[in-house]
């Protein structure tokens, strides 16, 4: 099996598993919230972590853990209680979903055929929050996010940056007042995520209970997730360079072999890890079947599956026949150059084939 | 952790079981996404439903469950997503049951912590714990009552879930960590998915976000473990707590039935807080009340429902046992206390 899916998840790092496994052990298992010697250090396993995890993240804030970037997500969003949000119109469905559902008014921003927010794009005056993801789940696209920022700003909105695919690959967004990330996008485990405040932002809490996370967030937290959101952290900030490096190698090759496939969304403001490709008349479903040793997605996770178009392809002006005939192909830090090529090829024959 | 610490606080979580550390650490070879459609993909779909099935079976529970990041989220989405316009909760519910019910009909406890069936307020949905989290103390059954009201009733059942019969509730919260498992896994069970609102997203459309299927099959294994040792507990805390009323000490919700492994005590004139640091010096791990709410230095509201002074509620310490706990351990304790009685 080749996995090719890193915008579904990525493998978990072995350093992060091995973090892990002290926190899952007969000497780590106390809750970080009692106040006695084994809560104590377990505790500080989760400070330490949350150090590891800001290092990923802007200067100047805090940040708080979550069950995942869904819960980040949902504690940005329902925790301000905005009457009027404008978001991008190719956001995850944990943005859209949770913009629709808290109440306020919600302006959708339209993107050009490149996939990105035009970045003087028009913010209606009484919006008091703007969600604008760094890096696209379905087609990789880098968005401006320091002029969006400030054109928020400039209405009196606050920002927020759905930085889950960009983090740790790319620099922290910029300018954003609330960033949510997820740990299972960077090489660490499921079941942890964050949402980081700019300083002085104030939220209400989602979850009420224990009063953890300095009220924010109620509920035990994991160390062992913690400590392995925090050990993935601080190794895609050492590994920041060459990560990137390797993720353009692979980009490389595969635009050496795809040569007759059309790449959704802009290839230069792009996170290169991420391959978004059609050709008219695919038939998805038999490719994946025929390759079924080769891990790809027709679209995002969350979404597959549901058998409607993707919202992203159509968001680009991609009729539903187009967005049907997409194939979405994730690499990084642990693809392999040789094999990478070999299942590439194999895509090519298949597709040549039907 | 010290190998010289005496863990004496498991109510706040307890050690991972060997079992559940290797299927979490087995699970984290399976790390692709449950949703993704690509063979590593359905694999791991394949094992969050067998996962699934496993914890229905574990718990008898012929109901849907619907995996969520802990017992503070499973309550959160049973109590506020419940088709319920008039809700009601306990006076001696956990702190993630109470903050959401601020505005909500309390229900009264009497001196031992118990609600009484036929006290019931009229209500759509009815929270009540099978367990205090402090006390240990099981709720008589309700479910016919509550039934009656034609309420929904909510059990967090964080406390109880892998140590007793699951009450005949229509929601049950469960919490991993409690039993073997690490935080950040839990539950909500629920009859049928018609008793709450969807969110959209995973699990049916109940719980948005990428399934922990490590920590969902560390969930199951804790569940199925063997659950002999309860009764070894009993015995054990049977004999501390004779040994603590000879030393003139008290038994909080004393007649009532209660867990085997939560006590929550007293000695009158010693503030909670001495005990825990002397036990803290002497390497003992106690608590006064949830861990939660620990280094507050308000008493503690579920010892004030029950009918408790405040000068009581500030003497009164919680000391739960796990599968390890010998009798060196609470013999141990006992010495700390008596040391303070002098």
């Amino acid at each position: 099996m080749i996995y090719l899916d890193y915008q579904a998840t990525t493998p978990l790092a072995p350093e992060a598993r091995e973090a892990m496994l002290y926190w899952l052990g007969a000497d780590g298992f106390a809750n970080p919230h009692s106040p006695h010697r084994p809560g104590r250090a377990a505790a500080a396993a989760v400070a330490v972590a949350r150090d590891q995890v800001a290092g990923i993240l802007p200067p100047g804030g805090r940040v708080s853990f979550t069950s995942g970037a869904t819960e980040a997500i949902n504690l940005a969003i329902q925790g301000l209680r905005p009457k009027r949000i404008a978001v991008s119109a190719i956001e995850h469905a944990a943005v859209l979903d949770t913009a629709r559902a808290c109440g306020a008014v919600v302006d959708v921003l339209p993107v050009s055929p490149e996939g990105l927010v035009p970045p003087d794009a028009p913010i209606a005056p009484g919006t008091d929050l703007v969600a604008v993801m760094q890096v696209n789940n379905e087609i990789g696209t880098i968005q401006p996010i320091a002029e969006l920022a400030a054109r928020a700003h400039g209405v009196g909105a606050l920002f927020l940056c759905d930085a889950v695919q960009g983090a740790g690959k790319i620099a922290a967004p910029q300018g954003a007042d609330m960033v949510a990330i997820s740990a299972h996008k960077i090489y660490g485990p499921k079941g942890i995520g964050a949402l980081w405040r700019r300083d002085g932002v104030e939220l209400a809490p989602l979850l009420h209970g224990g009063g953890q996370e300095g009220g924010l967030r109620s509920g035990t937290l994991s160390p062992a997730l913690c400590a392995g959101f925090g050990a993935a952290a601080a190794l895609c900030k050492d590994l920041w360079i060459k990560d990137g490096e390797h993720v353009e190698e692979l980009w490389a090759i595969a635009r050496a072999i795809l040569t007759d496939w059309t790449i959704n969304g802009s290839e230069d403001a792009r996170w290169h890890g991420n391959l978004n490709i059609r050709r008219d008349g695919l038939d998805v479903a038999r490719l994946m079947s025929d390759l079924r040793d080769i891990a790809f997605s027709a679209g995002s996770a969350c979404a597959s599956g549901s058998g409607r178009p993707s919202h992203v392809l159509t968001a680009l002006g991609l009729c539903a026949k187009q967005a049907k005939n997409s194939i979405r192909l994730g690499f990084g830090r642990y693809t392999q150059g040789r094999e990478f090529a070999e299942a590439l090829k194999r895509i090519n024959a298949a597709a040549d084939a039907q | 952790m010290p190998k010289s610490t005496i863990y004496l606080d498991h109510a706040a979580t307890t050690p991972i079981l060997p079992d559940v550390q290797a299927a979490i650490a087995e699970g984290m070879r399976e790390w692709a996404n449950p949703s993704s459609q690509h063979g590593s993909g359905r694999t791991a779909r394949a094992q969050l439903e067998s996962a699934r099935e496993r914890v229905k079976k574990a718990l008898d529970w012929p109901g849907e469950v619907i995996f969520t990041g802990g017992a503070t989220e499973a309550l959160a989405i049973g109590y506020t997503r419940a088709q319920a316009l008039r809700r009601a909760a306990s006076s001696v519910e956990h702190s993630a049951v109470t903050r959401l019910a601020e505005r909500d009909t309390v229900i009264a406890v009497d001196r031992l912590g118990r609600v009484d069936p036929s006290q019931l307020p009229s209500a759509d949905l009815i929270a009540v714990q099978q367990v205090n989290n402090e006390t240990g103390v099981i709720q008589p059954a309700l479910g016919e009552a509550i039934r009656a009201k034609g309420a929904v009733w909510l059990a967090d059942c964080a406390q109880g879930a892998g140590k007793l019969s699951l009450p005949d509730a229509d929601m049950v919260a469960i919490a991993g960590h409690k039993i073997g498992a690490p935080p950040g896994i839990g539950a909500l069970l629920v009859r049928n998915f018609g008793l709450i609102q969807p969110s959209g997203g995973q699990e049916r459309g109940y719980r948005a976000g990428t399934e922990n299927l490590p920590y969902i099959l560390g969930l199951a294994t804790a569940l199925e473990a063997d659950r002999s040792w309860l009764l070894q507990a009993a015995v054990l805390r049977s004999w501390f707590e004779d040994e603590l009323r000879d030393m003139g000490g008290e038994v909080i919700g004393e007649g009532a039935e209660r867990v085997a492994t939560i006590g929550a005590y007293r000695l009158p004139g010693v503030n909670a807080t001495t005990v825990l640091i002397r036990a803290d010096m002497a390497g003992i791990a106690i608590s006064a009340g949830s861990a939660c709410s620990s280094g507050s230095l308000k008493p503690s509201p579920v010892i004030l429902a029950m009918g408790r002074s405040e000068e009581e509620a500030r003497e009164v310490f919680r000391v739960s046992i796990g599968r390890a706990t010998s009798r060196e351990d609470l013999a141990a304790l006992l010495k700390v206390l008596r040391g303070l009685r002098r």
